[in-house]
């Protein structure tokens, strides 16, 4: 599957030293607990994002070939000799390039900085007509495709660490996004109900039974029904305008008699028989007893949609078409050949049967094992294939115009006119990844929101979005099932990551160790099953299919064959996959109650490894682990050696696994243990694997800080000071935390933290710290704690003009004393801000000059001298509160050949008032007050905490696992170890305990400390220890806003709204209640008037109306007219009015 | 009246010192012969750096009150104003104007005036008040050294110190530090690091200030104190307990006699880790507890000066803080 170069990794290499993570080689090796190595090694293979990368890998390696031959030929209306065919198409590398050699753009940092697209060119061999020779041409380029990194048309694959320094990459970016114009986009993995199986619903109100099964095809998507209505059971299908009885169909797909009907569907089970009976009743009275007559049945009510030029077909032609390609769509029928289809259908019909008999039959839309995850491969294959056809038709096209021509100067040659259209499929692209909107012209499909942008706000939130699966259910619907945690869940969707609101529950993340299965090939398995035993369906006589014990053999959810002998098909099955004869993604399991054995082989079935188990031992021991360590062994072989195996979510369900070694003895006398977990942290995905001691908690608490982790500041890559993005966030000094857990490890958030250890102490001080804020330590925030920097992208293009002027950088302007005015202090002599220096509020980073007459044509003007070009100040003024520093400036040219000037400008920020912050277990806080070291409490050693945190915290939230972070990180810092808070495992608490009183602590954490203000002991002991703190994005200097006047509405003379354009604070309805209420009038006139859109007009008393300037312009006269104030927005009003013919007349009158 | 702090399994009694006048029959009145009487200063440990000593028979408040002066009161001297002129590393300048603020510099405070803020910028720093310390480091690379993946090894100037922080002495300076010039008191704190081609180029003004202005001003590392433990064996312990019972302390705290009874060998050296209260066989024979009024002060100094200079001078700090306000009008 992947080949792993010796070399690929530097990071993982660390697994192959002498010494691993504390462990050395010679060290006895325990099965028990060492066998969590296979976790490393498991990401080794895999990396974090894998599931991206092998769906990219397999789309360009094999589905793109699978695509072309779809669609190899292209023909000519005009000249039928003509044709132009598609051999091979490449991606990245010519035919005869060296082995490994990708070809791309450019490296990715420099897309990102210089706004390009990271791409690789498409190659297709073709073969063609020029006159009469046929014509072989290789690596012809039709476009440009975006290549996804880390991918194998990447060049960053198989990179070393230096290597990826010298192209200024992060050896610890996980890839699996693309960079499209300067932007790093992710196509988020999409979760579908699954595609070809029949999923069997009731409605127990509506008392009715449907079996639905969306057909999917390169070519179309449909849906087909098999319904009851009024105890009948029909066929249902977009293309049908009515529903078709079942035996009708049946019928029509060529089981004629009525027993044979009977038998597919209800075998020999009288319940089902007399459940089913009704229907013949209603063959019978519309009259269909042959194959001739259902098809015609059929024809009649077909809605056909031809295109022109195809010849018109006859009712029975139809009906044959409609059954053959539309119903049940993913069937292809050949030759006639409807078994397959009849027993699909009667499939179906069965099923719809026993869920009347029993209504618990029903599937369950929610379970894991129903659901397909669509990934970017498979966006972008449907993509591909879409502009593929159209690039195609337009080819056509435009040969059949040539071709048409009676006399051409030149033999025609159809490669000269191909590459017109090349730029097609490389904007096709560019433009759907970059705008999330994939419109797919042969499903009629519009779907927005597909891509989104990388969130690079720290490691960890760009790690989050990278295992983040979104539900196509609606959000607005208000059921509960879908958002529900289902128990199939388990060890493949963290239990703990998913927003909260709106998107609960139908956003959710990867856990650690899972993989996507990307299309295995079915023929060969069918093959397999038959000569496992397996009787083929044209063998098969109708009578036995149902009969007691004999099981039926469904491939990607069709009836391929039955056995008698089910459990031996499925272990001799097994056996071949375990011992690599067929690929280890394909999952068999049986079903009692349907007597079936599914064996899929599709693509976006979630799975994971498990340790093998039989004759209850696990097949992996020290030994082999040993191997592992020493290096001799990767993950694959435990696969290879059958060790390890893969088990998607249904085969899950027919596997007993045990949690622990220890609990494989346990279940020996019931059922036999057939697997064992890998190590139970898994459950979890990255995000949450942060959490410490994250069993402790309060379920919600791990929530919570999986959505805080991605709001964390920290490091965000290791080349985090080369990017240039919009938004950027560094912390000054982060630290890994004192508690890790084996994800931190894994993830490696050791290397690239998001947060600082704080020593904490628990208690109430000061009376600011109440609703969860927290009581800061100035001496530790003049050291560094919570230092952040801030950096900001702007952007400055120097536009040309197709007058031929441009804009223009100009230097500095000076005073009369020759030095720079006020706003152009920090300009160099280029124009442009100096790195380095300092700007503040009203001054210019980028002194651009904009040409004044860049509308005017030079064509009419020709003969005039270009006056010497003027140009207008246009210059990029830096507005904040908080002065910057020019961190870089970087100039280029981009894509149209204009000037590309990005400016970078830095803040550095200390704590203050305001500022969010949050532990590892869902806690946030704002600080609430800043104190002095000396008035800050003391503990025998001198030590003074850099936070203070109320206990009122604690009780409510229920989040003990802060405590014990709490217990180990004390002991951790006294023992000079890093302790762990491994999930389901870790340090623990006795041990740490034991550990604080050797030291001479207290065992419960807790200190005696002394107040820094009187001097005396606190009469408490106080829980006093290390505890990670996490800096949230939310800082008061991006949100504080306050303004006593400023700009107004242009339309309604209002002041604006929002923080951002200066906006005021709206007294709103409710504030206005209570104002009303207290009786303030004068305060109401003012807020809402005065203070807001105070307008003077004249206004005549007796027609009503206004007048301007002391004038009545209705009355003639100025006798009545009144100077009175109104709002803006009520003149406005009486104006629109009388614009659409309503006249608004004030009648004015004394009130006191 | 007992001057015991009592330590008990889930909380601290006692804590406040009551020997002051009408809260109890006697006079407390507070009478400096008595107190020269009772007062005294053991001094257990003096070094260059860190100083232990107990005061003994204070009240709280004035030991309290030494403690936040050295923190926060007693005067040193660090870089105030960094001016860059030129900075290609990757450490940022407001960064390692920050690392450079943080060093503490070998000075004595009493050398330079104090800086009038109110003074325009360009004419506030003076020879009298301000030291200036230089920065200009390239890194290069290192042709002589061997194939080594050390940094420091292949590129010369990798790594950037403190040393290289140097003094440049202002007019009568020269004279003044000609026997100490000014450098930081620890060289070897790392400032930034540095690859072939970059360089820092840099000068810092360092003034006088206090502690509570910026953590950096302080010229204590710690400065702080911790009672006295008592342990108190009401009923003899013996036998396997007694063992037991001396494992529930630091090493050194209790002994066994010859008759195998536990005996208080040094109670200073308790931790008070409160261990023996939490088991119930121990339960009413052993008391624990802190003499209030015996501080046991730690100085740890950051090195401009001696621990035993800081302790005096704020001691001096405090008796301004009383002249002060024996001279506020609020007296009369």
């Amino acid at each position: 599957m992947s080949k792993i170069k010796s070399e690929s990794d530097d990071a993982f290499n660390e697994l192959l030293k002498e010494e691993y993570k504390g462990k050395r080689l010679t060290d006895e090796i325990n099965t028990a607990e060492d066998k969590w190595n296979l976790l490393p090694a498991f990401l080794k293979v895999k990396g974090l994002v894998k599931q991206h990368l092998d769906s990219f890998n397999y789309f360009v390696d094999t589905d793109l070939k699978k695509i072309l031959q779809a669609n190899s030929l292209v023909l000519s209306d005009v000249d039928p000799d003509f044709y132009v065919k598609y051999l091979d198409i490449k991606v990245g590398h010519k035919t005869n390039s060296p082995p490994g050699y990708k070809e791309v753009i450019l490296p990715p940092h420099e897309c990102r900085l210089r706004d390009l697209t990271y791409s690789a060119p498409i190659y297709v061999d073709v073969e063609y007509t020029r006159g009469r020779k046929i014509i072989r041409y290789n690596d012809l380029e039709i476009g440009r495709m975006p290549v996804m990194l880390r991918s194998n048309k990447c060049m960053l694959d198989g990179m070393n660490e230096k290597q990826m320094a010298s192209v200024d990459e992060c050896p610890l970016d996980p890839g699996g996004y693309f960079i499209v114009n300067g932007t790093e986009k992710v196509i988020l993995v999409q979760e579908q109900l699954s595609k070809n199986r029949i999923i069997v619903e009731a409605d127990e109100k509506k008392n009715v039974v449907q079996a639905s099964v969306t057909s999917s095809t390169h070519e179309r998507k449909s849906k087909t029904y098999v319904v009851t209505k009024n105890g009948k059971i029909y066929l249902k299908h977009n293309s049908i305008s009515e529903d078709i009885p079942i035996v009708i169909v049946l019928k029509a797909a060529g089981i004629t008699s009525d027993l044979e009907i009977l038998q597919l569907v209800c075998g020999s089970d009288p319940n089902y028989q007399d459940l089913f009976v009704v229907n013949f009743e209603e063959a019978a009275k519309l009259e269909v007893f042959t194959q001739q007559q259902a098809l015609y049945y059929i024809g009649k009510r077909v809605k056909t949609i031809r295109r022109a030029g195809a010849p018109k077909l006859s009712q029975l032609q139809e009906g044959i078409e409609a059954l053959a390609t539309t119903v049940i769509a993913h069937l292809t029928v050949s030759d006639l050949q409807f078994r397959e289809k009849a027993l699909y259908i009667a499939t179906m019909a069965r099923r719809v049967v026993m869920a009347m008999h029993n209504p618990k039959m029903v599937d369950d839309r929610d379970y894991v094992g129903n659901k397909r995850l669509e990934l970017a491969g498979q966006l972008m294959s449907l993509l591909f294939e879409d502009l593929f056809k159209k690039f195609n038709s337009d080819f056509k096209a435009n040969i059949d115009k040539i071709l048409k021509k009676p006399s051409r100067t030149s033999e025609f040659d159809a490669l000269l006119s191909i590459n017109i259209h090349s730029n097609n499929i490389t904007m096709g692209m560019n433009r759907a990844i970059s705008t999330g909107n994939w419109s797919l012209k042969r499903f009629k499909m519009e779907r927005a929101g597909v891509t989104h942008v990388l969130s690079r706000l720290s490691y960890i939130s760009a790690l989050g979005m990278m295992t983040r699966i979104s539900s196509q259910f609606e959000k607005s619907r208000k059921v509960s099932g879908p958002r529900a945690l289902q128990p199939s869940q388990f060890g493949m969707l963290c239990t703990a990551d998913t927003p909260e609101g709106e998107a609960c529950g139908l956003v959710k993340n990867l856990a650690l160790m899972t993989h996507i299965t990307t299309d295995d090939e079915e023929l060969p398995i069918k093959k397999l099953c038959l000569a496992l035993g397996c009787e083929s369906i044209y063998a098969l006589d109708s009578a036995t299919l149902h009969t007691e014990g004999m099981y039926g053999i469904y491939l990607n959810g069709t009836l391929i064959g039955t056995t008698r002998f089910p459990v031996k098909f499925v272990t001799d099955f097994r056996r071949l996959r375990r011992n690599g004869k067929i690929s280890a993604f394909v999952s068999i399991y049986t079903n009692t109650h349907h007597q079936a054995v599914h064996i899929a082989t599709d693509g976006g079935r979630i799975c994971r490894p498990l340790i093998i188990v039989e004759n209850n031992r696990p097949k992996v021991t020290a030994d082999h682990l040993r191997l592992l360590l020493d290096g001799q062994w990767e993950f694959d072989d435990f696969i290879k050696h059958g060790l390890v195996e893969y088990l998607d979510v249904n085969e899950e369900n027919d596997s007993l696994i045990a949690l622990y070694e220890k609990d494989i003895k346990e279940n020996s006398t019931h059922v036999a243990t057939t697997h064992l977990e890998i190590e139970p942290f898994t459950v979890l995905g990255a995000v949450a694997g942060l959490i410490p001691y994250p069993h402790h908690n309060q379920s919600p608490r791990n929530t919570y800080q999986c959505a805080m982790g991605k709001q964390a500041i920290g490091a965000i890559a290791y080349n985090q000071f080369r990017r240039i993005d919009t938004l950027l966030y560094f912390m000054v000094y982060p630290q890994q935390p004192m508690v890790k857990s084996k994800t931190i490890e894994l993830i490696n958030y050791d290397k690239l933290p998001a947060g600082q250890n704080a020593t904490v102490a628990v208690m109430s001080y000061s009376g600011y710290d109440i609703e969860d804020a927290l009581v800061l330590n100035k001496s530790s925030l003049d050291r560094g704690f919570g230092r952040c920097q801030v950096v900001r992208k702007n952007t400055i293009q120097l536009k040309k003009y197709p007058n031929h002027t441009k804009d223009i950088l100009s230097g500095m302007r000076v005073n009369e004393n020759n030095e720079p005015i006020f706003p152009h202090r920090a300009l160099g002599p280029d124009g442009l801000g100096e790195v380095g220096s300092r700007i503040e509020n009203g001054q210019v980073y980028a002194n651009k000059y904009v040409p004044t007459n860049a509308g005017e044509s030079t064509l009419g003007g020709h003969d005039q001298p270009q006056s010497a070009e003027s140009h207008r100040e246009s210059s990029a003024v830096y507005k904040g509160p908080e002065p910057s520093y020019v961190d870089q400036v970087m100039m280029s040219v981009s894509d149209n050949d204009q000037a590309l000037i990005k400016v970078l400008l830095r803040q550095t920020r200390r704590p203050e008032l305001g500022d969010k912050f949050s532990s590892r277990h869902g806690q946030k806080g704002v600080c609430g007050i800043i104190v002095q070291q000396e008035d800050f409490p003391f503990n025998d050693d001198g030590i003074s905490p850099d936070i203070i945190m109320n206990p009122h915290g604690f009780p409510s939230r229920m989040t003990v696992g802060k405590m014990i972070e709490l217990v180990s990180g004390k002991a951790g810092v006294l023992n000079g170890t890093l302790e762990y808070g491994t999930c389901f495992g870790g340090s623990k608490l006795e041990d740490m305990s034991q550990i604080l009183i050797d030291k001479g602590f207290n065992y419960s954490g807790k200190d005696m400390l002394y107040s820094g203000i009187t001097g005396e002991c606190l009469q408490a002991y106080i829980f006093f220890g290390p505890i990670y703190y996490q800096k949230l994005k939310h800082m008061v200097l991006d949100k504080m806003h306050a303004r006593a006047r400023g700009p107004r509405a242009v339309l309604t003379r209002q002041p604006t709204e929002g923080r951002s354009r200066d906006g005021g604070l709206r007294l709103g309805e409710m504030e206005r209640d209570c104002v009303i209420a207290y009786g303030a009038s004068q305060l109401l006139l003012e807020r809402l008037m005065i203070s807001s859109d105070a307008f003077e007009i004249d206004c005549c008393n007796k027609c009503g109306l206004m007048g301007y300037n002391t004038w009545c312009t209705t009355c003639k006269s100025s006798e009545n007219v009144i100077k009175m104030t109104i709002p803006y927005a009520a003149k406005l009003l009486f104006q629109e009015l009388l614009s659409m013919n309503i006249a608004p007349r004030l009648r004015l009158g004394d009130v006191f | 009246m007992s001057n015991l702090v009592g330590i008990e399994y889930n909380r601290v009694t006692n804590v406040t010192s009551t020997d002051f006048p009408g809260h109890q029959p006697g006079d407390h009145s507070w009478d400096i012969e008595k107190f020269k009487d009772s007062f005294d200063i053991n001094i257990t440990n003096i070094s260059d750096g860190v100083a232990t000593f107990d005061l003994i028979h204070i009240d709280t408040s004035i030991a309290n009150a030494f403690r936040r002066i050295m923190i926060a009161e007693v005067p040193s001297v660090a870089a105030e104003t960094v001016y860059v002129f030129m900075n290609t590393s990757f450490i940022q300048d407001e960064v390692l104007a920050q690392r450079i603020g943080l060093i503490p510099l070998k000075v004595d405070p009493d050398q330079l005036s104090w800086v009038d803020k109110t003074i325009d910028e360009n004419d506030r720093y003076t020879e009298d008040n301000t030291i200036v310390l230089s920065l200009n480091v390239s890194c290069s690379k290192n042709s002589n050294s061997k194939s080594s993946n050390d940094p420091k090894e292949m590129y010369k100037n990798s790594h950037v110190y403190a040393k290289d922080l140097k003094f440049e002495p202002q007019g009568i300076q020269q004279e003044k530090f000609k026997d100490s010039p000014v450098v930081p008191t620890n060289p070897d704190i790392l400032l930034a690091k540095l690859r072939p081609g970059q360089e820092i180029s840099l000068r810092a003004h360092c003034i006088l200030g206090i502690g509570s202005d910026h953590a950096k001003f302080s010229p204590v590392a710690t400065a702080s104190y911790r009672l006295l433990p008592v342990i108190n064996i009401k009923e003899p312990i013996t036998g396997e307990l007694a063992k037991k019972f001396k494992k529930c302390f630091p090493p050194g705290v209790i002994d066994i006699n010859s008759k195998g009874e536990a005996y208080v060998k040094d109670a200073r050296k308790d931790t008070v880790s409160r261990e023996v209260l939490r088991h119930s066989e121990f339960d009413g024979k052993v008391s624990l507890g802190r003499q209030r009024d015996y501080f046991i002060f730690n100085v740890e100094s950051t090195g401009a000066m001696s621990p035993e200079e800081i302790f005096f001078k704020s001691v001096r700090v405090l008796k301004n803080k009383a002249e002060y306000l024996r001279a506020c009008p609020i007296n009369q």
